[in-house]
């Protein structure tokens, strides 16, 4: 088993071309195996994922579709939510996990039996899980209504009715659901740290916050960037999150740009547009995703 | 807060450290009181919502008055018009679920066979592929794709979900198998390549049940992914018939008279299978899924 230490180091290993001088030409009915087993993949690849693209470039090559964009409000608005969700969802998330996975490393029976319970939002799938956080949120049946005036006797607001308020829903289940996810991650990469060097940091009475700060943070700074970077990525195109917790609500105003492109194009009924709004979130990308190949190219794993 | 064990040791310590300890002890007990809150809440709010007869839904209580299983057992015998075909949609998402996991484990391996075993020229350039399909985020494909397979006129058919499933899970199981494949010597496929094996034979007979565990990994990777991934599945699937249940629980969402007790046992239902199986295969997929379980 790759071991959790090595994957979460950011090693996913890309053999590159490998050194060539140890290789013998593949002997011709080998050579026609090894292209036969890469067919089924390459067809993959070229069919869902290369013609789609294509076709979207060119659904969405016409530039006047991007002036519709910027003279919709609806688009500005959108752009400022997906940036708000995103670096907020994120940092936050990442941080959390960070500080999270440092508490699970301590040596109590009860903090391992409450490990396996915290990992529940994650082998949760995500449809149940904001299913159950709109029901809660919906208003003054919801439970965390009820709950306020139960405990506090707080009249509690209508959360889907403002803006700032559902889309802080929906930050706030995006992290519930996958804060788990990141903290084994970071766990994994606590572990792998050898003992020693808590050890030594020990005898140099660094402990506790200095711990953290002179030992644990540069040994996981690496591992900390690319998965910040990877999660990025995905939260940048996550649609499930808010199109169940909040659903653009109220009047599309807690839209992102995955749930609006969906929106214009199956609602308003203009893939081009749809496919435009998404595209837009390409100066981001591409950058992001570079940097993120790169390192998850290097082969050597950073602790 | 908790007591300390006093063996004969501990009594001269000095009560100045005993005090930091127990703080300690107690601050650590805090954050776990918190952690637990914090997971256990919208949990909580499923079970209590299913648990609530119907027409008490729309209530205020913290927990049902009167808990009944009423609403478990109506999405059992499909009582409910809206969940008249549960059962199906649920056979519909093992269905998808099942099938991404065969294909997925079918291409990845044997494109990773042939990209690292038998090094492939240029194998490199599927590998960076698979790794860009990784790195950019599904959603971003949708609307084209949906549209692909208009054009194929593949809509509202699970193969074309299963397309979409099989597409985004294999770039994860490249990886996986080309890193797990390093730690099986090459030595051994030489040998075989001697005795006469074909290729086919060495692919069969000593690649696979060698990589068994990385396997498994991806294997419940890929289940999960199927399980949880909900676009491709809301945006191909149209008629009640050929949907899954995770298109099904979010229609619910959108209908003005929402049964939401129904909804939540349906819900607590079909979580049922992803969580026994991460619990049971825990230990096998902690290392494989723990770089790549998210993508949704």
């Amino acid at each position: 088993m790759p071991t959790p230490q090595a994957l979460a180091a950011g090693s996913i290993a890309v053999s590159r071309p490998g050194p060539p001088r140890w290789r013998l030409p593949l002997p011709g009915s080998e050579l026609a195996w090894a292209i036969a087993f890469v067919i089924p993949y390459a067809a993959v690849f070229l069919a869902f994922v290369v013609y789609p693209v294509a076709y979207g470039l060119s659904l969405a090559r016409d530039p006047s579709l991007y002036v519709d964009l910027v003279s919709d409000p609806l688009y500005a608005r959108t752009v400022i939510n997906t940036l708000l969700f995103v670096a907020l969802g994120v940092n936050v998330k990442m941080f959390l996990a960070l500080l999270v996975s440092g508490f699970f490393m301590r040596r109590r029976w009860w903090i391992r039996a409450l490990l396996v319970v915290y990992i529940l939002p994650w082998a949760l799938p995500s449809v149940p899980a904001f299913v159950s956080f709109h029901w809660m949120l919906i208003g003054e049946y919801g439970f965390l209504d009820s709950l306020l005036s139960a405990l506090f006797g707080i009249e509690g607001p209508i959360w889907f009715n403002d803006r700032w308020l559902a889309l802080g829903a929906d930050v706030v289940s995006y992290i519930w659901k996958w804060l788990p996810f990141w903290t084994l991650v970071f766990l994994a990469g606590r572990m792998a740290i050898p003992r020693e060097i808590y050890d030594a940091a020990d005898v140099d009475g660094a402990t506790g916050p200095r711990r953290f700060l002179h030992v644990v943070y540069p040994l996981l700074a690496n591992m900390y960037l690319v998965c910040t970077l990877l999660s990025t990525l995905w939260t940048i195109g996550d649609f499930t999150t808010v199109s169940l917790v909040s659903g653009g609500a109220p009047a599309r105003s807690s839209e992102v740009l995955a749930t609006l492109g969906i929106h214009y194009a199956f609602d308003v009924g203009v893939p081009s547009l749809g496919v435009a709004a998404v595209l837009s979130a390409l100066p981001v990308l591409i950058p992001v995703a570079a940097i993120l190949m790169r390192r998850l190219q290097m082969r050597e794993v950073q602790l | 807060m908790t007591a300390q064990p006093m063996d004969g040791g501990t009594v001269r310590r000095r009560p100045r450290y005993r005090l930091r300890r127990n703080l300690k002890e107690a601050a650590a007990l805090a954050v776990g009181v918190l952690v637990l809150i914090w997971t256990l809440v919208p949990l909580y709010n499923m079970v209590a919502v299913a648990l609530e007869k119907h027409g008490n839904v729309f209530s205020n209580d913290i927990w049902p008055k009167q808990p009944s299983l009423e609403s478990f057992w109506i999405v059992f015998t499909q009582g409910y018009w809206y969940l008249a075909d549960f059962w199906h949609q649920f056979g519909n998402s093992l269905y998808v679920g099942v099938a991404t996991v065969v294909l997925t484990l079918l291409i990845g391996s044997l494109a990773s066979f042939s990209i690292s075993r038998m090094r492939i020229r240029h194998g490199w350039v599927l590998s960076n592929a698979a790794l860009m399909t990784y790195v950019i985020p599904s959603s971003f494909l949708a609307i084209p794709f949906y549209r692909i397979m208009q054009n194929y006129g593949l809509t509202n058919n699970l193969w074309s979900v299963i397309a979409a499933e099989v597409t985004f899970a294999t770039p994860y199981a490249i990886f996986i198998f080309q890193q797990y494949g390093v730690s099986i010597p090459r030595e051994l496929d030489e040998a075989a390549r001697i005795d006469g094996a074909s290729p086919v034979q060495i692919y069969w007979r000593i690649y696979l049940p060698l990589m068994a565990p990385a396997l498994v990994a991806v294997g419940t990777y890929a289940l999960l992914l199927a399980w949880n991934e909900y676009l491709y599945q809301y945006l191909l699937l149209s008629s009640s018939r050929n949907m899954t249940v995770a298109v099904a629980l979010a229609q619910f969402l959108n209908s003005d008279e929402a049964p939401w007790n129904y909804m939540m046992a349906s819900a607590i239902i079909y979580a049922v299978p992803p969580v026994a199986i991460y619990y049971i295969c825990r230990r096998r997929m902690t290392a494989g899924l723990t770089m790549g379980g998210v993508k949704g």
